[in-house]
Order: structure tokens, then sequence, then C-alpha cells
């Protein structure tokens, strides 16, 4: 029964996950009942709590803060080790010194999502009501429930307004609703490899994830942790679809092939032959050692309802009607979650809106994650734009 | 109609010290009051773009190639990956004081419904395009007995991106079709310089090497 063995158990305990989602080991803002933070769903949440990092100086006029913006299964982590894995921050390559983010030039900061499990509050922090984790009684949660609690987060941080907002993927979700519900407190925004909504294959491809996850009888609907139990097979499985869609069929083929895993001949079993396979397992398997069952239920739904249009008649440009923020898009020619079609219709709108708008295609072929990965085209152009942003707020020299 | 009452030729173009500019680019920008909002479809790697800026003017860009956008946007420029035949449809009238179509007429798949949406976005538009009619054009057709090459269009007819050429005369006769006012008109000789002012049109269409017009909507219906 060996070969059946989907993905390995996990060596991060729970009890440590459990521990970093209510104390987180980054800096954290904890915000009482007297300032809920009013949900879409018509839930005020009270009390909860804002888990960041900050990389590099806040300037004398407090004009240099850069927002970044995490996607999905990512967390504020963005250029530190990560508390959990020991790892380096998902977002190295660009945030540093001498990096298109240079922290030498820029205020950074990144914040875990509400709803996440790296410090803010989500399914896995404890409920004060209950002395339990939340799980499926937490309030379900929106694109702009996160913009809102970063905005309340920047308030509590003393910055008015943001030289820049960057992310990619869901990370670049929240950008544009940055900008369309604060345009004032945005210089500009860099949203990558995302969409003004989520399609209905994206959300097919997050129905899967999450009927993964339910189907695994660890997960318990969602009460594992009274059960000192974690749905990691359902969770590696759902991390698994989702990873070969943030891949490319070429990445894939040029990283794997049909090459075997330290074997030279088939085994004839259901064991991982293949280093596709091997590699896919081992995915999964690291996934579920970080990362909270329910929280991944609760983001992806958030992604799902995304779709700034319909909040406004279901006509994308006046979203940005008037906007004086400078948009820089960018998208990737293999992306095919997010392909650049998505982008252009964001572009056309905000064209139509006459805001100030770059848009820039990269040519690579490694998929959705290319935003995550050494593309110098797109750091390149990243470096250009924040420097042309920092330029038309004078920046430049030691008064800005 | 006739040319002479149509066009009044621009008068001179402010030097360029430092030899930076092109000399077209220059005279465009000569045309253009600072403040303005302009779009330049087909902005190439931005040249153009970022002397607008230098002089105070709101600009985007539209351009075909991926690299060119890449090195206009890493100029910090905001420039879009588009095509003139088939993206200018989707923006919104009058979203522009000038609509700039430099070097780029002869590109495009369908000249006229381009230049028509030119002039539907903004309300003044900016034309560029090398004249079919200079003489060294003719020679070559006449006396080579091949399609003419030059320094500025170096391509062969088989991997040319031009394929709608047209003289001086026959963009007037466009303009006259569809009912666009120009408002000035200059052509430049093979250096850039401007043909003097007090020649008759034929000459313009003989010897200059590229044309630059200022349209504005027509007033008068057909």
């Amino acid at each position: 029964m060996t070969q059946l063995q989907s993905v390995s158990s996990p060596s991060i305990h729970s009890e440590d996950r459990a521990h970093e989602a209510d104390h987180p080991t980054s800096p954290v803002e904890k915000f009482g009942i007297e300032q809920p933070l009013k949900l879409d769903c018509g839930i005020d949440l009270a009390p909860f709590q804002i888990a960041y990092q900050t990389y590099g100086e806040l300037n004398a006029n407090r004009s240099n803060a850069i927002l970044i913006c995490h996607a999905l299964t990512l967390d504020q982590h963005v250029a530190n080790v990560h508390p959990l894995t020991g790892k380096a921050g998902w977002w190295e390559i660009m945030v540093g010194p001498g990096r298109p983010l240079d922290t030498d030039k820029y205020f950074i900061i990144c914040s875990n999502v509400i709803g996440g499990c790296m410090g803010s509050t989500g399914p896995a922090s404890t409920n004060p009501a209950t002395g339990k984790a939340w799980g499926l009684d937490f309030p379900i949660i929106t694109i702009p429930d996160m913009v809102r609690a970063q905005a309340m987060l920047l308030d509590r941080l003393g910055i008015q307004t943001l030289l820049c907002v960057i992310g990619g993927s869901m990370g670049g979700m929240q950008v544009l609703q940055w900008t369309a519900a604060y345009p004032e407190r945005v210089f500009s925004a860099l949203p990558v490899a995302c969409s003004t909504r989520h399609s209905a294959q994206n959300i097919a491809f997050h129905e899967l994830g999450r009927q993964a996850v339910m189907a695994d009888p660890d997960w318990h609907h969602g009460r594992y942790f009274e059960r000192s139990t974690h749905p990691h097979r359902g969770l590696a499985v759902a991390r698994m679809a989702g990873h070969i869609t943030y891949l490319s069929d070429a990445a894939l083929h040029r990283k794997f092939g049909r090459r075997m895993q330290d074997r030279e001949l088939p085994t004839f079993s259901f064991d991982a032959d293949f280093q596709v396979e091997s590699y896919l397992r081992y995915q999964g398997s690291s996934f579920v050692e970080r990362f909270d069952a329910n929280s991944y239920l609760y983001l992806t739904r958030a992604m799902d309802y995304f779709d700034i249009a319909a909040d406004h008649d279901g006509v994308l440009a006046e979203a940005f009607r008037g906007i004086k923020t400078r948009f820089c898009v960018v998208s990737f020619t293999s992306d095919w979650l997010f392909p650049t079609s998505e982008s252009r219709a964001l572009v056309h709108a905000l064209n139509a809106s006459s805001a100030r708008v770059s848009f820039a295609e990269i040519e690579t072929d490694r998929g959705h994650d290319a935003f995550l990965l050494d593309v110098p085209e797109f750091f390149d152009i990243s470096r250009a734009f924040l420097e042309s942003a920092g330029n038309a707020r004078g920046l430049d020299g030691t008064g800005g | 109609m006739a040319l002479q009452e149509q066009a009044l030729p621009l008068g001179g173009i402010a030097p360029d010290r430092t030899g930076k500019y092109r000399t077209d680019h220059l005279l465009v920008a000569e045309m253009i009051a600072a403040g303005s909002k302009v779009l330049d479809v087909g902005c190439g790697d931005g040249e153009l773009l970022q002397l607008l800026e230098s002089r105070g003017i709101d600009g985007r860009g539209i351009e075909l190639s991926r690299e060119g956008v890449n090195r206009c946007v890493a100029r910090g420029l905001a420039v879009v990956q588009g095509d003139a035949d088939t993206d200018l449809v989707n923006y919104p009238d009058d979203a522009f004081d000038y609509v700039i179509l430099s070097q780029t007429l002869q590109a495009t798949r369908q000249p006229k419904p381009v230049l028509e949406n030119l002039l539907r976005i903004g309300r003044r538009a900016i034309v560029s395009f090398p004249n079919f009619g200079f003489w060294k054009m003719r020679l070559q057709l006449l006396v080579g007995g091949h399609m003419p090459r030059t320094e500025n269009l170096p391509a062969t007819w088989y991997d040319t991106p031009n394929i709608h050429f047209c003289t001086i005369k026959d963009f007037v006769q466009l303009c006259d079709e569809i009912n666009v006012k120009m408002e000035r008109a200059v052509a430049l000789d093979l250096y850039g310089r401007p043909v003097p002012l007090n020649l008759p049109w034929w000459v313009w269409n003989m010897f200059g090497e590229q044309g630059v017009f200022l349209l504005s909507r027509g007033g008068k219906g057909k």
C-alpha cells in the first residue's frame, strides 16, 4: 500500500501553525471592539489583528511607502526567513537593497491578508467568544475586506498615501481594489498577472481544490483542530491542482519532460515514477506544513467573489472614473490562469477612464508564477515604473 | 479642392542644440501646446513621447511591438501594447487633445478607418508619413524598375511592414474625401529640413521625403 501514500506526513506540527496564527513572529496591530472591520457580508469583525512586515525606512514626509499585496498562499514574509519553513522570503529577488523594490529608497510594507493563517485574523485564529479556533464560524471575507483591513493598518502606521501598491495574482486583485476604493491614497499601482474578476475556469479550479479539502475525512467540517488532525491529504491535492495552473505546458516539459524519478524503468505501480509526479507531491506536502486548510477555503472564495465591474453596474471603466493613479499593468505570455486578454480588458477600461496607464506583456514560458521568478524584463519594468512614479512625486534626493 | 487653399505651412522649427531629437519629432512637438493631452499611436521606443513629456505635455502611447512597449515603460512612459488597426475603437470620443500617427500610417491595414478614428478620439490629429512621390522613389521605379528602397525605408518589398504607401497628393485627397481639415502641412526633405514654403505643391510632392500634417475635423458636410 505504500504506493498509495500520496504525500508524506507533515514535519511542522499543527501546534506551531496554530501558535503562528495567534502570535505571529512579525509585528502585529490589534484592533479592539471599538474599531471593527466592516465586512462585505454584513458582519462587523471585532476584535481582529493584522500581522505585517516592513523593510527599509519611512522618510520624513512619509512619501516613500510601498504596499505589497501577497498572493493566495503567500504571506507577509516577503524578504525574511519564513518562521515556519525556515526558507528565504518569497520575493527576495524583488525586494532588498538595490533590487527593483529598493529598501534603500522605499519603505516596504506587506501584511498578511484577513482570512490568512500567518497572524492576521482568519479561520485558524482563536475565536474570543469560544476560546477555540474560528473554523467555519469565521465570516466569509472578500478582496475588498482585505483591502479595508490594510487601509486600517496604514492609518495605524500613519501612512496616508502610498507611493505604490504592487502585487501579483490575488495580490494584483487587491491592488486593483485599492485603486477603486481608495484612489486618492494610491499614487501608483502595479497590478501583475491578475484580473478585475475571477473567470469561470478559475472558479472551477478553486472549487476543485475546496472539494479536495472537504473530501478528506480529517477535515471534520472544518473542526479538525479539535481532533488534533489536519486534512493534509486533501489540502495537498488542492495545492497540486493549483500548482499545475501556476505553470505552463512548456515549463513543465522543459523542467521534467517524461523523465523518471530515481529509476530507469517504470515500476508498474502508482508510485511516483515520473519526476513531475514527485515534484507535485513535494509541492503538496511542503504546502500543508505551513498552510491552514480552512484558510485555503476562505481565500479561494474571496478570489471567486471578486468582480470590480459588478460593483459599478457592470461597467469596469466606471470603477476608475477620474482616477489620478498611475498604472503599470503587467501580464505574461504563457499565463493561462490570468491570460493577457484579462489585462488588456483592464487596460481598455483604464484608457476609457483617461487613467495614465502603461501595459507590458512579458514573453516567458514560465506561466502564471513568472511574477515570482527571475524574469529580468519584469524587474526592469518594475524598477523604471517605480522610479518614474518616485520622480513624479518628488522623491529623489534627501527631501523626498 | 485646391491644396493651396487648405494648408497653411508651418514656420520654423526651434533648433535642437543637443541633436538629441529628430527634426520631424521637433516639428510635431512644435504643433502641440504645453499642457495638452496627447496619444502617440505607434510610438516605437518612445523618443517622441519623451520629447513631449519634457515639454510639459501629458503623453500616452500605443505600440505594436512588445519590445518597443517594454522599452517605453522602462523609460517611465505611459505606453500600452496595442494595434492601431484594432484597438483605437476602444478609446472614447474626445479623449485627447491631439492624436499622433508618426510614420505609421503606411503600416496600417486600413488607413482610412484609422485616420477617422484619430479624429474621433482626438480633437486634432498629427500625421506624418514617408512620401512615395519623393523623387528618389520615382526614379528607382522609373529607371531601376524595382520597388524603391531608401535610407529611411530600407526594407525589401517582401519583408516590409509598410503595406499602404501613399504620396502627399494621395493623402491630401483622402483627407478631402473623409472631410478632414488640414490646418498645417509641412514637407521635409531627405535631411529632415522643411521644403521652402513659397514653392508650389507639386514641388512638395516631388522633393518632400516625408509629409507632416496637422488635421482637425472638417466643418462642412460632404
